[in-house]
């Protein structure tokens, strides 16, 4: 899968085979024919392949290198509708016989489940096209130690404020994943990551204090990376806004999110709709599909065949095809994001959203997932504001994903007239996620991917604010 | 043979190794301007179960084993890990190790002996997890689900799960240690979902520790912990909105105590020190908290989940001394921040596994018994907020910001504790949050033993603790204006 050209290849292909190393084809077949042998009535085999490097520098010089090369294998098992799960590091053929009867024998210790079980034959994705993730640059350890340096030097370069650092770091990973299941499905997915990023630390001359902030970016191929000098100087820059940060008196204002913030709160409504979470009770969403749940200016989508996308991927956790799913349109709860487990539990066909730790059972999650943009800038947002908050940093874990609940600790700026004013900290915001989404009032025209998860800008009508 | 000399055995066989073959590679690694190193052996079998609507319906078992080879030269640190342990990809990684120090090949004989085994033994188990048979562990949780149902027919969710691990570790150092240690460690934790019409409400309990299986029958523990998720998911039923602003909080004894871990005890971890990138950096033999604050990082308890008999670098757990009578005293150290810092050992060396590196990590932190009645201590408040329980919490190190979310809280109203409010967070100021602490109640507990500390992206188990305290005045984040 390394051509750019979208290229269709068919179910169980032969060819798709010969592109894993012998040993690989070996290990796969090998563990799902002992499962046969020990009687399963259904089981998948996942094997995750991969090599990384990082490389972080402060202040200079190289604090620490890291190089690894890992593998693992993940089992699960059926017996009818008993079903347990394993993995292994420890290739060799003894170690495997073993692990393949311990997971049999663990399957027979649970109790039947009705909705257990791989997918429906005729569901398996059948072809895999080229997302553009894999990118086989092989950075060495002083190029990547070079990127790093840049970086930190740009930061530390940009303002006689930025004093200090904790740092940069550049990453790369490469790896393999592949999927097998006695439904014949075999799927294999060849990825990449390279990421660089900085976290200066700023200290205003008349003593108020120490900020640190950071910047990154992160990308399936080398050359989409930013600058390491614009990753450097963003980073100084956000450190240096926070200094001489103030807290604030209590009151109920409008909130804007940035970016980075936004994306959080997506994550939020992620993780509610989520089948796991809905059909377990567990949130603030169940029974809202076809309803609306947020103002009618806010579609997202879940797009796992996004070329180039981090979250992309030809297959899901299961061997489903990944594809793009409406999650919300202009308001309206249009589909939950499931896979085939919880899908069942719910009486909906999986939408290609299982995810899986190597020898994990699969759960749900998002691929590509985002907030469709609006027409705004982020700037003209501000400008509506009077008097409010702009939030640009979000800590703690205060969200009840049951109730909406919602409050966490905020760093940002106070608006003012429309411009932002004076940066603050030590402040919590909080709300109920149901009101906050329902009282969404503009969405910016600046959607970017950093990550899986992306939003544009948003201004919330009002939340309390606590300070003073 | 001598007991360390068994135990020393033990370990090598866990791993398929000789000492020679260890020696090898140490040396391998050890060149000219590298100052230490040391090789990590981890073999984990790690088991989970899980129950909901009323059934266990998973079960999951890893094995992971593998190595950790590092070598320090001055500030720097290389790293290499594999999960292969044959001879060639220990001596590859190795190799990578020596890279940082830009030395040329060579290699340095390196003898290791067992000088001793650790120094205490804080977690004898009679039976370890890889014998205790899935069944039994099926068995427990199947007493979760009607205990839970029958404090209250409002609970319409009942979801459970217990893990286990039985870890074995050696460590092999440029200083001729070898040592290593067997951690076993568990936590069943319950969660419930009670409804009523519209309303739906969560609650969750748990606990664990390095501990053998017949504890969770002892004192009829799960279901204990099954009828406290039942219980606050019932309180929460009633919960009305939690206040907004600056007030006088009560803590409870036990969990609670994630207020020490977020507000002070990261940012004591030596890394953030040496670099000077901490709010307490620079601030040792300065008041950091009130007179009647001490706080200590314990990791020598007893079967405690925090607890480790040896650190992670080979080094026997202590008790460190934080925070005396309100004034800073010391730091969490790992072998790299001690040396480059001059400062003690403290036998905080810690990482998630032999892929992560050392960073210095807290253990059990908590503070000591003070002198009030907890009584008192919410009879003193006239208006203001009792906290139960608490999720998580997090900080940021560099200017002392920390938060925690409150789980199970009440309002206190006249001295006395009324009704229920919704989740909310609390922030403050590190070096400044504990200055206003003005009582310290003579109850300490600590919590349940179902921590875990992330940093840098690691996670490690630690455990807590608090008396019940008063502090006079913190932010509130709640939805509600006050009155």
């Amino acid at each position: 899968m390394k051509t750019k050209q979208p290229r269709q290849r068919s179910f169980f292909n032969t060819s798709l085979m010969s592109q894993l190393p012998p040993q690989t084809q070996e290990v796969v077949a090998h563990v799902l024919d002992r499962a046969k042998a020990h009687g399963v009535s259904a089981a998948d085999v996942l094997l995750a392949d991969g090599e990384s490097l990082s490389v972080q520098v402060r202040l200079a010089t190289v604090d620490r290198l890291t190089k690894a090369r890992e593998k693992a294998l993940g089992l699960r098992v059926f017996f009818d509708k008993r079903s347990a799960s394993a993995s292994t590091s420890d290739f060799s053929p003894r170690s495997l016989d073993r692990f393949v009867a311990e997971t049999c024998a663990l399957a027979q210790a649970v109790a039947e489940d009705p909705a257990a079980g791989l997918p429906d034959p005729q569901a398996m994705a059948q072809e895999f096209p080229d997302l553009d993730v894999y990118d086989p640059t092989a950075l060495t350890v002083d190029q990547a130690m070079a990127l790093a340096q840049r970086a930190e030097k740009a930061a530390l370069d940009e303002d006689p404020r930025v004093t200090n650092s904790e740092g940069a770091d550049c990453s790369t990973t490469a790896g393999a994943v592949v999927l097998a299941n006695t439904h014949g499905f075999l799927g294999v997915h060849r990825s990449s990551r390279f990421s660089l990023s900085v976290t200066p630390v700023a200290r205003d001359p008349d003593g108020s204090g120490m900020q640190r902030d950071y910047w990154y970016s992160v990308r399936r191929k080398f050359q989409w990376l930013d600058s390491p000098e614009a990753i450097g100087r963003t980073a100084a820059q956000r450190a240096i806004r926070r200094l001489g940060a103030r807290k604030i008196g209590t009151q109920r204002v409008p909130v804007i999110f940035d970016q980075e913030t936004a994306e959080s709160l997506l994550g939020h409504l992620a993780n509610a709709v989520s089948g796991y979470s809905l059909y377990k009770g567990a949130s603030f969403l169940v029974g809202q599909l076809g309803k609306p749940i947020a103002s009618e200016c806010v579609s997202v989508e879940d797009h796992g065949r996004l070329l180039g996308g981090l979250g992309s991927r030809p297959f899901d956790g299961e061997g489903l095809p990944t594809r793009k799913t409406r999650v919300v349109e202009n308001g309206v709860l249009t589909s939950y994001l499931l896979d085939t487990y919880s899908g069942r539990k719910l009486g909906l066909p999986s939408t290609g959203n299982a995810s899986r730790g190597v020898g994990e059972n699969p759960t749900v999650a998002p691929t590509n997932l985002y907030i469709l943009p609006g027409s705004s800038s982020p700037e003209e947002i501000i400008k509506t504001v009077s008097h409010g908050l702009y939030v640009t940093e979000l800590i703690g874990f205060g969200v009840n994903i049951v109730t909406g609940d919602y409050s966490r600790g905020a760093v940002g700026f106070w608006i003012e007239n429309g411009e932002l004013a004076y940066p603050v900290e030590e402040v919590t915001i909080a709300g109920n996620l149901k009101r906050m989404f329902a009282e969404i009032e503009l969405v910016g025209n600046d959607l970017e991917f950093r990550g899986r998860i992306a939003s544009p800008t948003i201004k919330i009508r009002e939340m309390m604010v606590a300070g003073h | 043979m001598t007991n360390a000399e068994n135990s020393k055995q033990v370990e090598l066989a866990q791993f398929e190794l000789h000492e020679h073959e260890v020696q090898r590679a140490l040396s391998r690694v050890m060149a000219r301007d590298v100052d230490y190193a040391d090789i990590y052996f981890e073999w984990r079998m790690s088991e989970s179960v899980s129950m909901e609507e009323g059934i266990v319906k998973r079960a999951v078992k890893s094995l992971d084993r593998g190595a950790g080879v590092r070598a320090t030269a001055g500030e720097k640190t290389g790293f290499a890990y594999s999960d292969d342990l044959s001879p060639r990809d220990l001596e590859l990684a190795a190799e990578t190790a020596r890279y940082i120090a830009q030395s040329p090949r060579g290699e340095t004989p390196i003898a290791v002996t067992h000088r001793s085994g650790p120094s205490h033994n804080l977690y004898p188990l009679d039976t370890p997890y890889t014998e205790v048979a899935t069944k039994e562990r099926v068995e427990l949780l199947n007493l979760i689900d009607e205990e839970a149902r029958r404090y209250d027919p409002r609970i319409t969710k009942v979801m459970a799960s217990f893990h286990t691990e039985h870890k074995v570790i050696m460590i092999a150092t440029s200083e001729g240690l070898l040592i290593g240690d067997v951690q076993p460690l568990s936590r069943l934790q319950v969660t419930c979902i009670a409804e009523d019409g519209t309303n739906r409400q969560v609650g969750s309990f748990g606990g664990g520790g390095r501990i053998g299986f017949a504890f969770y029958y002892e004192q009829d523990r799960a279901r204990w912990y099954a009828r406290e998720a039942a219980r606050q998911a019932i309180v929460n039923l009633d919960a009305v909105d939690a206040p907004a602003g600056p007030m006088p909080v009560v803590l409870a004894g036990g969990w609670p105590g994630i207020l020490l871990h977020e507000a002070v005890g990261h940012g004591l971890e030596a890394d953030f020190n040496r670099r000077k990138t901490s709010a307490f950096s620079d601030l040792i033999g300065q008041p950091v908290a009130s007179k009647v604050c001490t706080v200590v990082d314990d990791g020598t308890l007893p079967f405690r989940r925090g607890s480790l008999n040896i650190d992670d670098e080979g080094t026997p757990t202590s008790r460190t001394v934080l925070i005396e009578e309100g004034i800073l005293r010391g730091y969490l150290t790992d072998r790299l921040n001690a040396r480059l810092m001059g400062i003690p050992l403290t036998g905080n060396g810690r990482r998630e596994d032999f892929r992560s590196v050392v960073l210095p990590r807290m253990t059990n932190t908590f503070m000591l018994a003070g002198e009030s009645d907890p009584e008192e201590i919410i009879r003193s408040v006239k208006k203001g907020l009792y906290a139960v329980s608490f999720g998580g919490g997090q900080v940021d190190i560099t200017n002392g910001k920390f938060v925690f979310s409150a789980s199970e809280a009440y309002l206190i109203e006249d001295g006395r504790v009324t009704r229920p409010v919704k989740g909310a967070t609390l922030i403050g100021n590190g070096p400044e949050a504990l200055k206003r602490v003005s009582m310290v109640g003579h109850d300490l507990k600590l919590d349940e033993g179902i921590g875990t500390c992330g940093k840098d992206g690691q996670s490690v188990p630690v455990g807590v603790g608090l008396p019940t305290i008063r502090i006079d005045e913190i932010t509130g984040g709640g939805t509600a204006t006050r009155s």
